[in-house]
């Protein structure tokens, strides 16, 4: 058979063609575009990120901590979820932490953490984080990276709009992303009957600024809607509040369709001094609620769980002058305020347009009363009156803002996967550039405060299909890095995130590392069983209930050897850590404990439940390499049945001896 | 012969012994104390009649090595070093009020002699830390001591000892060796005279 025959040949130039022309029809893939400038992340061993990143865990609960621009991860705070390995929610002094209305709750999802300001700026104080699930604020203190508070929200359902403050954290809020019957009305209505029975909310929780306490000063009461996201505002419009709200529509069912039938929705601008004014005037209503109010302290080592039972409500119907709403295109999701106070920028995420409102312009709109009806008895400002104008063309599914500090903004684009840059003041798009995939999030250290350090934008990717080695049909979450010191953005590293990454802040890591506590002063702690040394080890039982006061130091601990504990005892572990020294933790287990493990930090006292459910010899263990001799760090808890008459006793480097204290 | 001294070498004498009272205020000698997991490093600061900085940390990571708990309640220099001192202080102030040359020459004599008993009683306490371990302890090295240096630098396992004067110990120092100067120059100066 003759290959090179003239036909055959005229096939294969077409068939080369065709590959050919394939080939440089292909998009321009990722590998081309993303060629990095990996310098511009790389941090030398063993020296410090010029950045903290607060990054939230979205379904994991949790918060992380990464360095910028490095990308290490530093820490994973535990927040709502529980944390076996550092005992969160399983000692005895963390599980009243989780506790809420509904009884312990060991999981949420959290999404928007914000840092404390003052006059508008960053001040590495706090970061509160918001729990969406089962509606909770929460506090960290960035002295010990640690959960110090968490309150839950009454009235509320999907707290997702939240957890953002005001300039000098006189507030930090929470809304329902759930319309729902509220809390003192009857919830066993039909689903159908949203309009009538379906209430919406916005709380305002007062910040204590010497502490950082939390209070539920009041709660404004909305028509049923949907409240997505807020941001407060500041210079020029200190003193307001505006959240985006999806579903004016009131559907209950299939939203992506009855959800999306309207051409616009809402920007709702609540004039919180407002509020104030009536609240002081007695206008509110008191309610009665229940909602868990949770705080730790780092001198009893210890949290409480108080149930609240009051919360004021302001009715944004019957209250003029409180609140409006502005018209935004197709169910905005962003509400993102420029460092000057003056912009506030919509991202309606089905919308071809971005509109930005004028601070000026909208007062001007209320004085003239330019308004365009009422929506449920709230007044309506017509969308033109209070326009700066409109972004046109920005990218698909536009979703969140942030600042440079130098007149731009950066807004995320979910569905064409792009961060798009453009100048606040003149509208016009300045640059863009592809993200690794369908971002969510974005986020320029101090992007959202008066203060922004416009050095990086940080991405906070949904999809990473390709970029990671795979792990099977579940993939990480990922951040991207880009430099945006120049005119163009430029990529500079890509990380893997845990949970899911929504929003996240940074900040200058001097306005945070140098206040980390480095280990807690035993000569103050407070915790009722601690032991300041070990000569105050003991074991105290009363009735079926054992207090083991047991301390560590490197590398025993007293007791090691007890003895007289019987099955159907409540035993209580409580693990002092003598050590006053940085980075000495000890770990605490016990073989079979249906628990976790303890891990206490220097000069702190935590305690374990166990209840030994069959006689035997039960080692325990210190579980953080503590030393040179971390493995001798052990001992025994001998178990008999119960009605055994072996005696209470227990020792270290000695036969254990009868316990000092007298069985009551 | 001249035997008093110059105004000037007077008040140079009483300037150095008043500025003795430094002892009081300021820690004399320093131990530093450098591991790969102490890269800011451990302190131990010895003052006249006290000790202060990381001991309790220092402590913590002897006891590996058997060496002895060090407590202040152990150091009887802590209880009459600050009486040692003041006379010392009372010695310079007569040979500069005096200004007997004699008394000066005894005040120098003195504090050399006073110099080495500090050191020498720094080397006993050092012996005495690094050799009398527990028998029961962790870790033990044969033939290995710990004794810190007396001045200077040792290395004693994964430590880097640095042993040396603090402030008021480089005060006394500056004190001494202008007494011992202005002894010099005036002992000098007579000698010309007396050729003359």
């Amino acid at each position: 058979m003759k290959i090179f025959q003239p036909k055959n040949l005229q096939y294969l130039l077409i068939a080369v063609f065709a590959f050919f022309f394939l080939e440089s029809c292909k998009p321009k893939g990722a590998q081309s575009a993303a060629g990095g400038d990996a310098s511009k992340a790389y941090v030398a061993p063993g020296k410090y990120d010029e950045f903290y990143n607060f990054v939230s865990g979205g379904f994991s609960g949790q918060m992380s901590v990464y360095g910028l621009p490095s990308g290490r991860l530093l820490r994973v705070i535990p927040v709502f979820s529980t944390d076996p390995e550092k005992g969160w929610g399983f000692s005895e002094e963390t599980k009243p932490m989780l506790n809420t209305s509904h009884g312990f709750v060991p999981w949420d999802d959290a999404h928007h953490p914000e840092m404390s300001q003052t006059n508008g700026e960053v001040d590495g104080r706090w970061v509160f984080i918001n729990g969406n699930n089962t509606p909770r604020i929460a506090r960290i203190d960035l002295k010990t990276f640690r959960t110090a508070e968490i309150l839950e929200i009454p009235n509320s359902a999907g707290n997702h709009s939240s957890a953002f403050v005001t300039q000098n954290t006189e507030y930090v809020v929470a809304g329902t992303r759930f319309s729902i019957p509220l809390d003192n009305m009857n919830g066993d209505v039909p689903i159908d009957s949203y309009k009538q029975n379906f209430k919406g909310t916005v709380s305002f929780i007062k910040v204590d600024s010497t502490d950082g306490n939390m209070k539920i000063a009041f709660q404004i009461r909305t028509p049923g809607v949907n409240f997505d996201l807020s941001h407060a505002g500041k210079g020029n419009s200190h003193g307001w509040f505006f959240f985006s709200c999806y579903n004016s529509e009131q559907a209950n069912t299939l939203l992506e369709v009855n959800a999306s039938q309207r051409d616009k929705d809402f920007i709702m601008a609540v004039n919180w001094k407002k509020a104030e004014e009536y609240l002081k005037a007695g206008k509110g209503t008191k309610q009665s609620v229940r909602y868990a109010h949770n705080k730790y302290s780092d001198i009893n080592h210890s949290a409480t769980s108080t149930i609240e039972t009051e919360v004021t409500v302001l009715d944004a119907k019957e209250l003029a002058e409180m609140v409006y709403l502005i018209p935004c295109p197709k169910s905005p999701h962003g509400c993102d305020v420029d460092p000057t106070g003056e912009y506030i920028v919509g991202s309606g995420k089905l919308a071809a347009l971005m509109p930005v409102y004028s601070f000026t312009k909208l007062q001007k709109a209320i004085a003239d009363k330019a308004f365009d009806g009422d929506y449920e008895g709230i007044p309506v400002i017509k969308y033109e009156a209070a326009l700066h104008g409109e972004v046109q063309k920005p990218g698909l599914g536009p979703l969140h803002t942030e600042f440079d500090g130098n007149g731009n903004a950066y807004t995320s684009m979910f569905v064409s996967s792009e961060i798009v840059k453009w100048n606040v003041k003149s509208l016009q798009v300045l640059d863009r550039v592809p993200t690794y995939y369908s971002i969510g999030h974005l986020c320029v250290p101090g992007g959202d405060s008066r203060k922004p350090f416009g050095k990086y934008v940080i991405a906070y990717n949904k999809i990473t299909k390709d970029r990671y080695l795979p792990t099977g049909p579940e993939l990480t979450q990922s951040a991207q890095l880009y430099d945006i010191s120049g005119d163009k953005m430029k990529l500079i590293l890509d990380f893997p995130t845990i949970g899911e990454p929504h929003y996240a802040q940074a900040a200058p890591a001097e306005l945070i590392n140098k206040n980390s506590v480095k280990f807690f002063k035993i000569e103050e702690s407070q915790h009722p069983y601690v032991a300041k040394g070990e000569g105050q080890a003991n074991i105290i039982r009363e009735g079926n209930k054992v207090h083991i006061k047991m301390t560590s130091i490197r590398s025993h601990f007293n007791p090691d050897n007890i003895e007289g504990i019987k099955v159907g005892d409540e035993v209580y572990f409580h693990v002092t850590n003598l050590e006053q020294d940085w980075d000495v933790p000890h770990g605490f287990s016990i073989k079979g404990a249906n628990n976790a493990e303890l891990l206490i930090m220097p000069g702190e006292t935590q305690t374990l439940k166990w209840l030994p459910e069959k006689a035997g010899m039960f080692p325990f263990y210190c579980t953080d390499f503590c030393s040179a001799l971390h493995q001798e760090m052990q001992g025994y808890i001998r178990v008999s049945p119960s009605g055994s008459s072996v005696p209470l006793s227990f020792g270290t480097g000695r036969k254990p001896t009868p316990s000092a204290a007298k069985e009551p | 012969m001249n035997k008093h001294l110059s105004i000037p070498s007077r008040i140079l004498v009483a300037f150095a012994s008043g500025a003795l009272i430094a002892v009081f205020l300021l820690p004399a000698w320093r131990i530093d104390l450098f591991a790969p997991q102490y890269p800011e490093g451990l302190s131990m600061y010895i003052w006249i009649n006290k000790l202060s900085g990381d001991i309790d940390i220092i402590n913590g990571l002897n006891h590996y090595i058997g060496m002895k708990h060090i407590s202040m309640e152990m150091f009887p220099e802590f209880k009459y070093m600050s009486y040692v001192v003041l006379f010392f202080m009372l010695l310079g102030m007569t040979a500069a009020i005096t200004g007997k040359r004699k008394i000066l020459l005894a005040y120098i004599i003195a504090t050399i002699i006073g110099g080495l008993l500090v050191l020498y009683d720094l080397y006993r306490w050092g012996y005495d830390y690094g050799h009398n371990l527990d028998s029961k302890a962790a870790i033990q090295v044969p033939g290995l001591s710990y004794q810190p240096p007396v001045i200077g630098h040792k290395r004693l396992l994964n430590f880097d000892a640095y042993s040396f004067p603090d402030a008021a110990g480089w005060i006394v120092i500056g004190a001494g060796s202008l007494c011992i100067i202005v002894w010099l120059v005036e002992w000098y100066i007579n000698r010309k005279n007396k050729t003359k």
